[in-house]
């Protein structure tokens, strides 16, 4: 059996090329004849086109495409309480860890080499450790490098927003087309027990006169990346008893200013990390907390729930890192981009899109006919990518849950998880934790489960499938819910 | 009149090498180093020395 780090996007392409062009236009339907890359019926079309190759802002994209970063812009002008500049390790996902610091030139070579062995790649981001808007020489040199030998991919940038004003029309001049900015607070009461110190005009300020201006510089920065149609995600990290009620009022802030998505990163805190917020004992949310947050946010800002908080050297598509693949002792001293591979891919996405869109749709009006008698169900699917159940139990390094509800069936969220499976071997406290961290669903569908994780996760109330192998997400979780739920109803009614 | 940076405790995140106002910062290897004749500790330019201001590891870059 090989081992789970092969599997990846080599599994799309280009082997799987064939199986997914035969899958995408298999079937009654004539995939492309169906015309439904269009936009979601409550986007414009422009908007759409905007978004759709973009992993982080489409939640429907993140099946298919992928994102890196490249860490060229160390240095930062703030510092926050979750944050520890130097720690760093590679085993370690969570943003702002990186293995190694590139130079723009290294960041070019890099993306080149990705680009031609992943064609999945349609973003390239600057997303730390330090801020991009205040190492703005090197974050913009990259980007102009790269722009010139790979125009379409699409350029992204993270900040504090402290510098942002000061870089907006550059921005604009770039053709960056997406930014975003953490805000983890409106109230600089709050702010200052979150942000230690900025560094602003040549001079340290602190506590709560910090904040202030921290964040009205944001919200200058938001408001003139709105003026200009750029567009903007918000992400705020959630910390419980500092800010968590609060972040409803900064989505409201945020929604009024034109952000486009709001994503709600659950603090990540660990004492080994050295963090100001590891050391004391402050805690994260759950799981359980976190949805409850997302869930009240709804009808606000649009939420963002597929995050995975990579690394500041991500490569992949999310919820997989491919970094240590691509590291600069990896890399071939000259490279040349060969964009075909890339405009292959795109094409049988174009195609099995329309087809996923379709079967999508048919989901959840089958899910919405059911639930009107029944109730939610959170659903865990393994996936490696393609929005098709095609990953199996033990391999899986995480677990996209779903809800399937009287509103259709919906994306919620992804839990993180150890893989079960090491070469052909199943550790049973591996297993454990992969149980505990599923709390809360009561499927998990796949496209392979051995007998003996079958039992165990039965036993703790959660029904492993594979009989939905290779459908698309949505149409499987449609005919599993369809099938428990409705005949339950059709029983209570005979 | 200089300061000098700590190595040992440097991420080499490279903020003190922009914000010196006589550009007396530069990276050596993998650090950053204070050229000691060029070093004003800002005066003439700014209250206090930029590179102790904006540098995020404490007492990482000190009076030498």
């Amino acid at each position: 059996m090989s081992s789970p780090i092969v599997i990846s996007l080599d599994s799309l392409a280009p082997v799987d090329f064939e199986a997914m062009k035969a899958a995408a236009t298999s079937g009654g339907c004539a995939s492309t004849s169906c015309g439904s890359s269009d936009a979601p019926e409550d986007m414009d079309a422009a908007l759409w086109a905007r978004i759709k190759d973009h992993p982080c802002y489409s939640e429907e994209a993140h099946h298919y495409f992928a994102r890196m970063h490249v860490a060229v812009a160390p240095a930062c002008n703030i510092q926050c309480n979750y944050c520890n500049r130097k720690y760093d390790c590679a085993n370690e996902s969570r943003p702002g860890v990186v293995s190694e610091k590139l130079t723009p030139d290294q960041a070019l070579r890099k993306v080149i080499t990705v680009a031609n062995e992943a064609p999945q790649l349609s973003v390239l981001g600057i997303a730390g450790p330090g801020d991009a808007c205040y190492d703005w020489k090197k974050a913009k040199s990259t980007f102009e490098k790269v722009a010139a030998v790979i125009p379409d991919v699409k350029l992204c940038i993270s900040t504090n927003g402290l510098s942002l004003p000061d870089r907006v029309d550059e921005l604009v001049a770039m053709n960056v087309d997406h930014v975003t900015i953490t805000i983890n607070m409106v109230d600089p009461e709050i702010g200052a027990k979150i942000y230690p110190w900025i560094f602003y005009q040549h001079e340290r300020w602190t506590g709560v006169e910090a904040a202030r201006i921290l964040h009205e510089r944001q919200m200058l920065g938001l408001e003139m990346l709105t003026e200009r149609g750029i567009l903007t995600k918000v992400n705020s990290v959630m910390i419980p008893g500092v800010n968590d009620e609060h972040l409803m009022e900064v989505n409201a802030w945020v929604k009024a200013r034109g952000a486009f998505l709001h994503n709600i990163m659950p603090l990540i805190s660990d004492p080994a990390h050295g963090t100001h917020f590891g050391l004391t004992g402050q805690r994260g949310p759950t799981a359980a907390e976190l949805k409850s947050l997302q869930d009240r946010l709804e009808g606000g800002a649009k939420m963002m729930r597929h995050c995975r908080q990579c690394r500041a050297d991500a490569v992949g598509l999310l919820g997989e890192d491919r970094g240590q693949e691509f590291m600069l002792d990896k890399l071939p001293e000259d490279v040349v981009y060969d964009p075909s591979r890339r405009a292959a891919y795109r094409e049988i996405v174009a195609e099995e899109r329309g087809d996923h869109v379709a079967a999508k749709r048919q989901a959840d009006e089958a899910v919405k006919e059911v639930a009107a008698a029944s109730r939610p169900v959170l659903v865990a699917v393994a996936t490696k990518g393609g929005g098709r159940v095609n990953e199996h139990f033990g391999h899986a390094r995480e677990f996209q849950v779903y809800e399937a509800s009287a509103k259709g069936v919906a994306f919620v969220g992804h839990r993180r998880v150890d893989s079960y499976c090491m070469d052909g071997f199943g550790e049973d406290a591996t297993l454990d934790s992969v149980i505990a961290a599923l709390a809360g669903v009561e499927f998990v569908l796949c496209a392979k489960v051995g007998d003996c994780p079958k039992d165990m996760l039965s036993a703790a109330g959660i029904e492993a499938d594979d009989a939905y192998a290779y459908d698309y997400i949505e149409s499987a979780i449609g005919a599993l819910y369809a099938e428990r739920f409705g005949e339950q109803i059709a029983r209570a009614v005979a | 009149m200089a300061y000098k940076i700590i190595a040992s405790q440097c991420t080499a995140c490279g903020a003190c090498e922009f914000e010196c106002p006589t550009a007396a910062i530069k990276m050596k290897r993998d650090t950053y180093i204070i050229d000691p004749k060029i070093c004003t500790e800002c005066e003439g330019h700014f209250d206090k020395p930029q590179c102790n201001t904006v540098c995020p590891v404490p007492k990482t870059c000190v009076k030498a």
